[in-house]
């Protein structure tokens, strides 16, 4: 983990008059897996996309190996692509359905590998199935004929069978079953020792994400408000949010019954208010100078950045009538 | 005591290409009054079909066999004006998107003060102020404002509250909760789930609480029953079956979930194999394929819910207590 392999700076989204991201920096490096939590609409998937250059909209620059993604050429783009692959959240329908799972699996490589002979893909496409858990004779069915889980390793084979350096996984196993869950997320992380692949995780389930993550983003309305590795962020985090999100992960300890998230009930409006910090309004915390001026992500311990404007305090738990 | 909810040998199958495909096989279960009682499962095993059962809500071409009774009422083969006097009522239900199960183009007071104005008999004019005060209970900020509001300008957490409270209105006996909070963040769902706990207290209601997440039933059930494939093959009181899991489905399932606590990067514990597939008919028990204490037994002889200890296990060859 030396060289940054991403170099995300200053990187806005709008989509109208609606910024959905904005000033978002952060780097990934070679052979790490960074992961990214937040609630629905923080913007996490519209960064994957606007990393991926599948939006329009993107402002600011996407280094990725020295080359800025957000302005290099369509043929430089679509060149750099075989090394960035993505997995959606919903398994099937991220598959053509009139498609045998194995041409999906072999399209990436007859755009990248046009040499390959039929014989070669089909070898390539079947240890690329049996990699994934199912059977290289699989390749002849259809995605209605897979369970979830099933298509989402089918989802995972197509990505991988390029040996991309990074690997975006949108919620991959966010619409699985807990059993289900598992085993993807042990397919993951074997292929990743395997083949070295960075990956950006994304994911709303917090064990999942601090289960295999080197680092954590956390986002919030749009922004980042905490990085950390997961050992400092769940023990210690820093960001009201990230406080937040952590007391409110169910837990299936019995003891737990009974103790009171502290949570306010009302949810901020979409779009955050102009000015300010993001969180004020849900924030337990929030002083005046929260409503004038954005704090800036700052370093408050080796490679944990937050923030906050007071993340430099003890804040001690308030609680609030649910 | 009558149990509020009492369901005795319910078989629910749907036909495919001439043969049946079993969806729920002989569920037996009872909720007594102002009981919590989670459902869990994973996609497929039944958990939904059972209650959809007792609501009358199966599809069309769904075959039930088997009784539902309701605070002693038969409800399997009631007509619709018998089952509509009861449902939505005294029994009512809580579905997973609050956005499909409100109608969009009604205010969300029209939709509340219809419930009161069909069940209740109540005046438009008396229904439409309950209506508010409703909101007000189930912790809806501003509520006569919220009234005159459609649902699509509520977030999903506050549209999840409006059908809370809807099911509440006429003071039910039980409340159905179908995956009440997994559309919704995990912030919104802690805060759901402390609303049921609270609207529990005070309506002492009765509440069958579905889900696929463990952590979501932890914190509210009194007792569990555990689903595989159409069946259940646990029944346990909660505390009871995290820390002693009877059946190697439950034990295993418990294994596979992630912790805030547990060691990082290593594989996971997994259970290997899938459920068996819709139709698909084993003689034996329906886990024994992935099952880590499978026996020649097991595969020949189907075992059935008895009890052991405090608790009910379908196993041959149950975990010690």
């Amino acid at each position: 983990m030396t060289e940054a392999l991403l170099r995300v700076k200053d990187l806005c989204v709008g989509f109208g008059a609606h910024a959905v991201i904005s000033d978002l920096s952060f780097e990934l490096f070679d052979g790490e897996t960074l992961g990214l939590v937040g609630e629905s609409g923080s913007g996490k998937s519209t960064l994957a996309r606007a990393i991926l250059r599948l939006l329009r909209s993107a402002q600011g620059s996407v280094e990725w190996r020295g080359k800025d993604l957000l302005t290099c050429s369509a043929a430089e783009l679509r060149a750099q692509r075989r090394d960035l692959q993505i997995v959606f959240q919903d398994p099937l329908s991220s598959l053509n359905p009139r498609m045998t799972v194995g041409d999906a699996i072999a399209e990436p490589l007859r755009i990248f590998e046009p040499g390959l002979s039929a014989h070669a893909r089909a070898l390539r496409v079947g240890a690329m199935l049996e990699r994934v858990g199912l059977a290289a004779a699989m390749g002849a069915r259809y995605p209605h004929e897979f369970s979830g889980g099933q298509c989402q390793r089918i989802g995972i084979a197509r990505a991988m069978i390029l040996n991309p350096k990074l690997l975006i996984c949108d919620e991959p196993v966010s619409s699985l079953d807990m059993s289900i869950q598992g085993q993807i997320v042990n397919l993951l992380l074997d292929l990743q020792r395997d083949a070295g692949t960075s990956m950006l995780f994304i994911s709303h389930n917090l064990a999942v994400v601090r289960h295999l993550s080197h680092r954590v983003l956390v986002m919030f309305s749009g922004k980042l408000v905490e990085i950390a590795t997961p050992d400092a962020l769940f023990a210690a985090p820093r960001h009201p949010y990230t406080k937040a999100l952590l007391a409110a992960v169910p837990k299936i300890e019995i003891e737990a019954k009974g103790a009171a998230a502290p949570l306010r009930v009302e949810e901020p409006p979409a779009a955050g208010r102009p000015g300010g910090c993001a969180y004020r309004d849900r924030c337990p915390y929030a002083w005046p100078v929260c409503a004038s001026t954005v704090p800036p992500l700052a370093e408050a311990a080796t490679g944990h950045w937050v923030a906050c404007h007071r993340s430099h305090e003890t804040l001690i738990p308030l609680s609030f009538p649910t | 005591m009558i149990p509020t909810l009492r369901i005795d040998d319910l078989s629910v199958s749907f036909p495919r290409q001439g043969a049946a495909i079993a969806a729920v096989q002989n569920v037996s279960l009872e909720i007594a009054p102002s009981e919590c009682v989670g459902i869990i499962g994973e996609s497929g095993s039944g958990k939904t079909q059972v209650f959809m059962a007792a609501m009358g809500l199966l599809s069309k071409n769904a075959a039930a066999s088997g009784s539902i009774c309701f605070e002693g009422g038969e409800l399997m083969r009631a007509d619709a004006a018998a089952l509509n006097r009861v449902r939505g009522s005294k029994l009512t239900m809580i579905f997973q998107d609050p956005m499909t199960s409100l109608a969009p183009h009604l205010a969300i007071g029209t939709q509340l003060a219809e419930v009161l104005v069909c069940h209740s008999g109540l005046s438009w004019r008396d229904a439409w102020s309950s209506a508010g005060r409703m909101l007000g209970r189930v912790r809806v900020p501003d509520p006569e404002r919220r009234l005159r509001q459609y649902p699509h300008e509520l977030s999903g957490g506050m549209r999840q509250r409006v059908m809370i409270g809807m099911s509440l209105l006429c003071e039910p006996t039980l409340v159905i909760a179908d995956e009440p909070t997994s559309a919704l963040d995990v912030t919104v769902q802690a805060q759901l789930i402390e609303l049921l706990r609270a609207m529990r207290h005070e309506f002492g209601m009765a509440l069958a609480l579905i889900s696929h997440d463990l952590g979501v039933v932890a914190g509210l059930a009194d007792r569990i029953l555990v689903m595989y494939a159409g069946r259940i093959v646990e029944s346990a009181r909660a505390a009871e079956i995290f820390s002693h899991a009877r059946h190697p489905y439950t034990a295993e399932m418990l294994k596979c979930v992630p912790t805030l606590s547990g060691p990082r990067l290593a594989r996971l514990p997994t259970l290997a194999g899938q459920p068996p597939q819709a139709g698909e008919i084993s003689e034996g028990c329906a886990f024994a394929p992935r099952c880590p204490r499978v026996a020649a037994r097991c595969r020949s002889e189907r075992p059935l819910l008895t009890a052991a200890g405090a608790a009910s296990v379908a196993c041959h060859f149950p975990l010690p207590a």
